[in-house]
């Protein structure tokens, strides 16, 4: 089968994000308000072939432990759904 | 005399730089492709600075799985030095041969400029000829310089002596300042600064040849006798 993953790679809790402060400041002069807890970080998606959902997110979740995220700062979360389903 | 390989990735940009200080200081030195599985007859290694593999994902992300990394990851075992300047002080903590990790720069610019570091500590392959407390002037030049750990590892790192070299003044947010660190059996060191590119007073330094000089006190007095006696 087919499978879409898609994961999110964040810094980890505790871990500033000059980034994600930066635009968290300048929200108020656009008129937004109320909004907090702003982090940025970086999505990388791709499609891969496996037997099950479970056997998919299993080797997606050890891409991210070898290469996608740098697990001293960073953490990854990993979305699959069957190729085709948005 | 001693001899050192230089790796290559695709993307480096100082390795030239670098065998041409090393010479300077009496080693040779041979640039070794990233595809290479070996890296010769040498008594150690140094991977310089530049932008391997595009930086893309994380810096050294991808680098860290060029064939050439084992055998580095050997010498590493084997207690010879190994060498990371800037992008390869990057590469040498994605591969997990040095604590932490870089991050972006805390003030989210791009750093180039002379900045003034401290030596902490004299047990490394890049400080064994300087004197504790001795200061530098050398040039950083790096996006992701913040150098980050856990606290558990952060108190290790200064608890062993494993900080070798912090700024004056820190340019980039990096915990407890510091700009080089090695590894717990001291023969693997990294370092944001490029001690390359100050290697003549016209450059505007040549602190960086005490670094570099330092890898021949180095291997005089820390290679173990059965590796001395084979070569």
């Amino acid at each position: 089968m087919r499978f879409a993953v898609t994961v999110e790679v964040t810094g980890l809790e505790g871990i500033s994000d000059p980034e994600g402060q930066t635009i968290e400041r300048v929200l108020p002069s656009l008129g937004f308000e109320g909004i907090g807890q702003v982090r940025v970080g970086k999505l990388v998606s791709f499609a891969m072939e496996a037997a099950s959902r479970d056997e998919a997110r299993r080797r997606a979740e050890e891409l991210c432990r070898r290469l996608l995220a740098n697990p001293v700062t960073e953490q990854a979360k990993v979305m699959v759904v069957p190729a085709g389903e948005a | 005399m001693s001899r050192l390989a230089v790796v290559v990735f695709p993307g480096s940009n100082c390795e030239h730089d670098v065998v041409s200080a090393l010479e300077r200081v009496g080693f040779q030195a041979s640039l070794v492709w990233h595809q290479e599985s070996t890296l010769g007859e040498v008594d150690g290694v140094i991977l310089p600075g530049g932008f391997a593999h595009g930086d893309y994902l994380r810096p050294g992300a991808i680098a860290r799985f060029s064939p050439v990394m084992g055998a580095v990851e050997e010498m590493a075992r084997e207690g010879a030095p190994v060498v990371g300047i800037c992008n390869g002080f990057q590469v040498l903590t994605e591969a997990g041969l040095l604590a932490g990790a870089l991050r972006r720069n805390a003030g989210r610019r791009f750093i180039c400029r002379p900045v003034t570091c401290e030596v902490r500590s004299t047990s490394s392959p890049l400080t064994a000829a300087c004197r504790r407390g001795e200061r530098l002037v050398l040039p950083i030049n790096h996006n992701e310089g913040n150098f980050t750990c856990d606290e558990a590892t952060a108190r290790q790192l200064f608890q062993n002596e494993q900080v070798v070299l912090t700024y004056t003044e820190n340019p980039n947010g990096s915990l407890g300042d510091i700009a080089g660190i090695c590894n717990e059996a001291r023969n693997v060191v990294g370092l944001m600064p490029h001690p390359e590119r100050a290697s003549d007073p016209l450059l505007g330094s040549a602190d960086g040849l005490r670094l570099l000089a330092s890898l021949a006190t180095f291997l005089e007095a820390g290679r173990p006798a059965a590796a001395r006696s084979s070569s």
